[in-house]
């Protein structure tokens, strides 16, 4: 299969307008992946799928992943002239990033066997723009994953044909796989012997009545 | 097999658009969560015309436990077991993609002969899951308990061989990264070899059970017919793939593990209904027998353990990696994205039987309400993976 | 032919229902409880803590390090460590688990306290058998409950047991060596002999 770079100057020039990035991946499994603007997403990945050289008809895997606001420190050398003197300094600068949503796709092709070929596509943030164009007119197989994407991450995909809860029921509110979701406290707790939980528990049954065994949780000493 | 086509030929299915008397009005039924033949806590909803559907929706969550954000909360080595409970049928597969994506996130390489016990028991579940699959799916066509006995029976054996070597006998926990937990030793090298020699006669005898038999061929040729086309499009893995044309197995086109050292072919069907995935099955254990020949042959000497790899305090570099190997049910893949730590920042399954149910309403629509049972039992779906 | 099929198929259920009377390969079900099939040496259940010599409490191999709680992937371990220290089996002072309770409603038999253990302390049990009439505190193992003697564990799974002693004895040598090279350099006279299990332990009764 061609590198990236290849599949980056064949996208920009099939799909004019299109912002592609290549998003490097240090570890030893060597899976960089291809960073695809919103807007042109859904022809990009039409070029993906269609062009006779990649082939990529099989969507394996579709995932969302959460990543909260974080600030980068970055420390570079920078040459100043101190007291009419040339020195090298460090410095730091901290950079801000905004937390933002993210939804990958590993493409792979059955026609050809190669692959995989991995695509993100992010939201500007966390909060109200969590918007993105739904692949799924192009490979079906993201249908279930999307809807999964939408429950447990709360991104919504434009254009997605049924885009519901899947596995949290219709009236759940939050999304439990974001990284800064809380449990609700409105479940019945098994009394273990952990202090949290335990706490917990007892505060669930003080109004049980007896037959629970609930008198019977006592703290360790 | 030639009595088979004859059979086929001679018998044909009444016409789908069957006189029904509530032609025009359609009736929505919620088959599920408890019914016997869902496999576990599914619903569909489905509408129909008379007995015939015309709408279905699956419905999923009964069994959903966010096992993906368990995962994200412990370690890495802690999630390993957890693994074992997605596709509880086939443990010892779900240790090896999770293993084999973590040893991809990391770098890390694996011994020989634990690459060869690793194929083993991963030919051992294929086995033991299709044999399982094969009664179930009788099962649900009315053949009520004496096939899915006579599965079991077979199953029984292999899962006592899983006991011996890894202390359980469905949630395995044997893999590790780097390597597997414990030496099989040569007895138990020994007994397996005796209960997959011996293996063949039992497929004989299923074959002879199922094949030809007018109720089975009436039951499930040209039901839930899948074009090749949309199975692709539809990202379907597996035996059901297969059963629909398509050479597509992640055995070879991956090579992981050893698979390319091993000679099997890839057994492909042609019309991909619901017959054609019922033979997939019978004629992908053969297949594994034959490799799991090969293995007891060829299986080497030597240490089971990346001794490099630390058991407590594994920490893998920053980075992300998708490994995926070919489980039982179709292609099962772990998506892991590390930021350092000794949890997983993203930890993502890619389970079969989720999206093998994408293609479920296309495949029953036009079909009889007795049909969703028998294509659903087909696609082999366990629901602590679907949902998990 | 029409039904040649299934009289096909009649044969088999046949073979298989008089193979059953003669052939063990076609009938492995045992009548539980009253026949059972051996456990596997393998086999695991739930984790107990070993303990050596008589006395279940002072001879257990646990110093409360708490590593098995921290790896623990379901959390059903629950340890407090003491402040003081008292003679282990061998003499030596140690701290020691004030309470040690694993949940078995929780536990789900992985094996990863046993495999994180570096004092070989904890192992797994082979007892099934553990129904009860209640969901909550009968399920939740005390220390009292979970400690059982090292030969138990021999008899249990008699090959790791074995493995195991061969490795304490070696440590147990090595350290005597190390001692025993370190005793003529020190001039020290030689360790006293180890207090007996009832006398106070030094450190406890320094403060």
């Amino acid at each position: 299969m061609e590198g990236l770079e290849q599949i980056k100057a064949r996208i920009e020039a099939a799909v004019p307008g299109a912002k592609i990035e290549i998003l490097q991946n240090a570890s030893p499994s060597q899976q960089h992946s291809l960073k695809i603007d919103n807007q042109h997403a859904g022809d990009v990945a039409k070029f993906l799928r269609d062009d006779p050289a990649l082939r990529l008809d099989f969507c394996s895997n579709v995932t969302g992943v959460d990543w909260l606001d974080r600030t980068v420190k970055k420390t570079v050398k920078v040459k100043k002239v101190i007291d009419g003197e040339e020195k090298e300094v460090s410095e730091t600068t901290e950079e801000k990033i905004t937390g933002y949503l993210e939804a990958v796709y590993h493409l792979f092709s059955m026609s050809h066997k190669h692959g995989p070929v991995i695509i993100r596509m992010q939201t500007t943030d966390r909060a109200q723009n969590v918007c993105l164009t739904s692949l799924t007119p192009i490979w079906r197989s993201a249908e279930f994953q999307e809807r999964e994407i939408f429950d447990l991450y709360g991104i919504r995909f434009d254009g997605h044909p049924d885009l519901r809860r899947i596995l949290m029921w219709d009236e759940f509110e939050d999304h439990p796989m974001r990284k800064d979701y809380r449990e609700p406290d409105d479940y019945e707790y098994e009394p273990t012997p952990h202090d949290e939980v335990l706490e917990k528990a007892k505060g669930h049954y003080v109004s049980r009545p007896e037959l629970d065994g609930a008198e019977k949780i006592t703290t360790q000493t | 097999m030639s009595a088979v086509i004859e059979t086929l030929e001679a018998m044909e299915r009444p016409p789908v658009s069957m006189g029904s008397r509530l032609e025009g009005e359609l009736l929505e039924v919620s088959m599920g969560p408890q019914h016997p033949s869902t496999h576990g806590v599914f619903r569909m909803n489905v509408a129909l015309e008379g007995e015939i559907v015309r709408k279905l929706k699956p419905v999923f969550g009964y069994l959903h436990r966010n096992h993906e954000k368990i995962g994200e909360s412990v370690s890495y080595l802690g999630s390993m077991p957890y693994t074992d409970r997605l596709d509880y049928f086939c443990s010892m597969t779900n240790n090896w993609a999770y293993a084999l994506s973590v040893e991809k996130l990391a770098g890390i390489e694996v011994p020989e002969r634990a690459e060869y016990l690793r194929i083993i028991l991963a030919e051992l579940t294929r086995l033991q899951n299709h044999v399982s699959l094969l009664g179930f799916l009788l099962n649900d066509m009315g053949a009520w308990g004496t096939p899915l006995m006579y599965a079991f029976r077979e199953r029984e054996k292999i899962l006592d061989l899983f006991e011996s070597l890894s202390g359980s006998r469905m949630m395995c926990d044997y893999m590790r990264f780097g390597g597997c937990r414990v030496d099989a030793s040569p007895e138990w090298l020994a007994r397996a070899k005796k209960i997959v020699d011996i293996f063949p006669r039992f497929v004989d005898e299923l074959e002879q059970l199922i094949v030809g038999n007018e109720v089975v061929i009436a039951r499930t040729q040209n039901v839930g017919k899948l074009s090749r086309d949309l199975a692709i499009s539809t990202g379907i893995t597996g035996p059901m793939l297969r059963a629909c044309g398509v050479n597509y197995d992640v055995r070879k086109v991956d090579c992981y593990g050893f698979y390319p050292r091993f000679k099997f072919r890839i057994p492909l069907g042609e019309h991909g209904d619901t017959y054609d995935r019922l033979m997939m099955r019978i004629l992908e254990m053969r297949e594994s027998v034959g490799i799991l020949k090969q293995a007891f042959e060829q299986i080497p000497t030597g240490p089971i353990i990346n001794p490099k790899v630390k058991i407590r305090a594994f920490r893998p570099p920053v980075g992300e990696a998708y490994g995926r190997i070919e489980a039982p049910k179709g292609e099962l893949g772990f998506y892991l994205i590390s930021d350092g730590g000794p949890n997983p920042y993203r930890y993502r399954v890619r389970p079969p039987s989720f999206i093998n149910l994408t293609i479920l309403e296309d495949m029953c629509l036009g079909h009889t309400v007795a049909d969703v049972m028998v294509i659903l039992g087909s696609i082999d779906i366990v629901m602590g993976e679907v949902d998990r | 032919m029409i039904g040649t099929g299934i009289l096909k198929g009649m044969a088999v259920t046949a073979r298989n229902f008089v193979g059953s009377y003669f052939d063990k390969e076609r009938l492995i079900t045992v009548q539980y409880p009253e026949e059972r099939n051996p456990l596997p040496e393998n086999y695991r259940n739930f984790p107990f803590l070993v303990y050596d010599g008589d006395d279940s409490q002072a001879g257990l191999r646990c110093v409360a390090c708490k590593i098995c709680e921290k790896e623990c992937p379901p959390q059903c371990i629950y340890i407090v460590k003491s402040d003081d220290k008292k003679p282990d089996y061998m003499g030596k002072p140690q701290f020691y688990p004030k309470v040690f309770d694993i949940d078995i409603s929780v536990c789900m038999s992985c094996q990863i306290c046993v495999e994180v253990c570096p004092f070989e302390a904890i192992k797994m049990d082979k007892d099934f058998e553990l129904s009860t009439r209640e969901r909550f505190d009968a399920l939740l193992m005390r220390k009292d409950d979970l400690a059982k003697s090292n030969d138990y564990y021999r008899r249990i799974s008699p090959t790791d047991a074995a493995e195991v002693d061969r490795k304490l004895t070696a440590a147990a040598e090595a350290a005597a060596k190390k001692k025993a090279a370190a005793a003529p350099a020190a001039t020290k006279p030689a360790t006293p002999t180890p207090p007996a299990s009832n006398e106070p332990a030094p450190t406890r009764a320094s403060s």
